[in-house]
């Protein structure tokens, strides 16, 4: 587990990241004269807190908006509604010059190493482009601090003149990594920083991450499907399907006893290293396909693959419904014991 | 990791010192093609421009008892039908043949980058602009350059004089019918790149599209624009020869390589050695220009650099 400094405090810390009702619908065009026909709601209405210093990890299968969510975060979407409040400051719906003196405190590191670099430009104008942007520095004190973003990630400093190509993945990683830390940001979007690298690579890139989150103080949004790797470095887990979230709760409660069916079917299907509990391990296995976010089902989007599927899940979407610590489900199943809920709480770090 | 920033890399030279200028040189003098493509250009160049000094008799010099002679001592490439020296006439017309293709390649690419990118970089203008070009692609090149000829022939000799009045003249307006494959090309690269994760990245940072155009976008596109300016020289001084061939280029006196290809056409039968000269400056000139435009291109990319 993570040591956060802060996790001592008495009062429980405002959330560094704030989102409510988030939105992202990206239209569809068709037929003769263009018309807007319909969207593909790839967000569609989600809400969440991360407090400073923790990691959220963001799971899901492919195409349930995970990386979208990230990006429309960071506005490198135009969000359709909802708002994201980052470190008290609206992000979402202002304009771009007030969001341009935003950028340093919220950065990114990209899934592919390869397409995150510009295949034109050497390793210290990459790390050195954030600096160029939103600093005046001379030509020796950009240089050093490349050098010193490049100890950090351990990178060698004679790399600094030499482009992408000439990389392993691991490395060009780092380099991404390098760049994202440039502008000391508190909160950092990983969008499957390792889902491209090689099984060898990735223990070593989320040791960096996580090296440096202690050391910085980050605050992360780990967006991944490796379930393995979100258990290892999350202290809290967000679980997405078809834009919206089923359930948010501490890895422990998570990892421990997943409530939402889905939840439950996708912890089902993870292999476990004990060959005994291997072979009692009775996988989930969900019928068909994840429906069309640009057709979504009535009621619950889930119900059209949910084992336990009930006839007012086809009817009525299910509303938030609150277990306490942190821990929040989107599923009808528990509607007659619990109250529901609209404001989701932050968890509680625990240690 | 902490390792001294002197520490020298294990493979390789340290290029800490070294202008990547050099690197570029290095990579382009390793592409054989692209030297030699590089050597005729400059012989070329060089023929045409110094050669006059050592050359002196005028192009325009009328010799009519020298008439249709062959390749002689005193006129090596023989001379025309009013006994004009070919080889005077050659390095005359290359002169402007040279300048005509330069520029009006430069003009078109430059009209086709900057249309190119700026519709696929910015969603807003992408119809209008493809619109346009589209439109461009439509017209028929010939009656439009001849209209434009007409209009304006006679404002821009009477201020820049008849000579440089034409070549400014046939200079914009070839340029200006010939961007639209470079802004077609240009526009879909363009489409591609913004989609790439590294220029995402540099939106996270809040790189102002200005930037990030001079930085991510046109140093990605270098190869297409690359290949169709060089293409780009070869058609502008073809269709110079065409404006010229119908009259509507320099004057009829004033040589240039198409027009010399032009004159020597009907007396193909006769005299085929004529057409034969400005046919192959044209194909060298093009041809050397292909190469260097490949080297060029493959020394400016670093992923080939080095290898």
């Amino acid at each position: 587990m993570v040591d956060i400094e802060h996790g001592a405090e008495v009062e429980p810390a405002r959330p560094l990241v704030k989102i409510r009702d988030l939105k992202m619908y990206f239209p569809i065009h068709s037929g003769l004269f263009r018309t807007h026909v319909g969207d593909v709601k790839a967000v569609d209405g989600i809400s969440f807190d991360i407090m400073p210093g923790e990691t959220l990890g963001l799971v899901g299968e492919s195409g349930c908006g995970k990386s979208t969510v990230g990006r429309s975060i960071l506005r490198l979407y135009d969000v359709t509604a909802g708002t994201v409040e980052i470190n008290g400051f609206e992000i979402a719906h202002v304009d771009r010059d007030s969001l341009r003196s935003k950028r340093p405190m919220m950065q990114m590191i990209f899934q592919d190493p390869q397409a995150s670099l510009n295949p034109r430009m050497t390793v210290a104008n990459i790390i050195g482009e954030p600096l160029d942007e939103h600093m005046k520095l001379s030509p020796e004190e950009r240089l050093a601090r490349i050098y010193e973003l490049m100890d950090w990630v351990g990178l060698n400093h004679v790399f600094a003149k030499r482009y992408p190509h000439e990389f392993s993945g691991g490395q060009r990683q780092r380099i991404g990594v390098a760049r994202a830390l440039a502008l000391n940001p508190k909160f950092i979007v990983c969008d499957e920083p390792i889902a491209a690298l090689d099984v060898s690579i990735q223990a070593q890139v989320v040791n960096l991450l996580e090296n440096l989150q202690k050391r910085l103080n980050l605050t992360y949004l780990f967006i991944s499907h490796d379930l393995s790797m979100v258990r290892h470095i999350a202290d809290r887990v967000a679980v997405m399907y078809l834009g919206r979230i089923v359930e948010i709760a501490s890895r422990e409660k998570l990892f421990a006893e997943p409530l939402h069916p889905y939840t439950q079917a996708l912890l089902s299907a993870v292999p476990e290293p004990d060959p005994e509990s291997e072979r009692n391990r009775k996988p989930i296995v969900l019928q068909g396909d994840v429906p069309s976010p640009a057709n979504p089902p009535k009621g619950c989007n889930f119900s059209t693959r949910c084992p336990k599927v009930m006839d007012i899940c086809r009817q009525i979407e299910p509303g938030i419904y609150d277990f306490g610590d942190g821990r929040q489900v989107a599923c009808h199943l528990y509607s007659e014991s619990m109250t529901m809920t609209g404001e989701p709480t932050a968890g509680e770090t625990t240690n | 990791m902490t390792d001294a920033p002197v520490l020298v890399p294990a493979t390789g030279p340290d290029t800490s010192g070294r202008s990547q200028w050099w690197d570029v040189w290095d990579q382009f003098k390793t592409h054989k093609g692209a030297l030699f493509g590089a050597a005729v250009f400059l012989f070329i160049v060089l023929a045409v421009t110094l050669g006059p000094l050592v050359w002196t008799l005028e192009p325009t010099f009328i010799d009519i008892r020298a008439r249709n002679s062959g390749p002689t001592l005193v006129h090596p490439f023989g001379t025309d039908q009013l006994g004009r020296d070919i080889l005077a006439r050659m390095m005359a017309g290359g002169q402007v043949s040279i300048a005509v293709g330069l520029t009006a390649m430069l003009i078109s690419v430059l009209l086709g980058t900057l249309i190119g990118v700026t519709s696929g970089y910015f969603r807003r203008l992408d119809n209008v602009l493809m619109g346009l070009t589209n439109l461009f692609l439509a017209l028929p090149l010939l009656p439009l350059l001849l209209v434009m000829v007409m209009l304006f022939r006679e404002t821009l000799a009477r201020s820049f004089g008849p000579e440089m009045g034409t070549f400014i003249l046939i200079v914009s307006a070839i340029g200006v019918t010939s961007w639209m494959q470079t802004a077609r090309i240009v526009r879909g690269e363009v489409l591609a790149l913004k989609e790439r994760e590294f220029v995402l990245a540099a939106r996270s940072i809040g790189t102002p599209p200005r930037r990030m155009i001079l930085r991510h976008v046109l140093p990605n596109v270098l190869s297409p624009i690359m290949v169709s300016a060089t293409l780009g020289i070869a058609t502008a001084i073809i269709t110079e020869s065409a404006l010229s061939f119908l009259g509507l280029g320099f004057p009829p006196d004033f040589p240039t390589w198409g027009r010399l290809l032009f004159d020597a056409v009907d007396y193909l039968q006769q005299y085929p050695e004529r057409v034969f000269w400005p046919g192959l400056a044209i194909s060298l000139t093009v041809l050397s220009v292909n190469y260097i435009g490949d080297g060029l291109r493959d020394a400016l990319d670093p992923r080939i650099r080095g290898r």
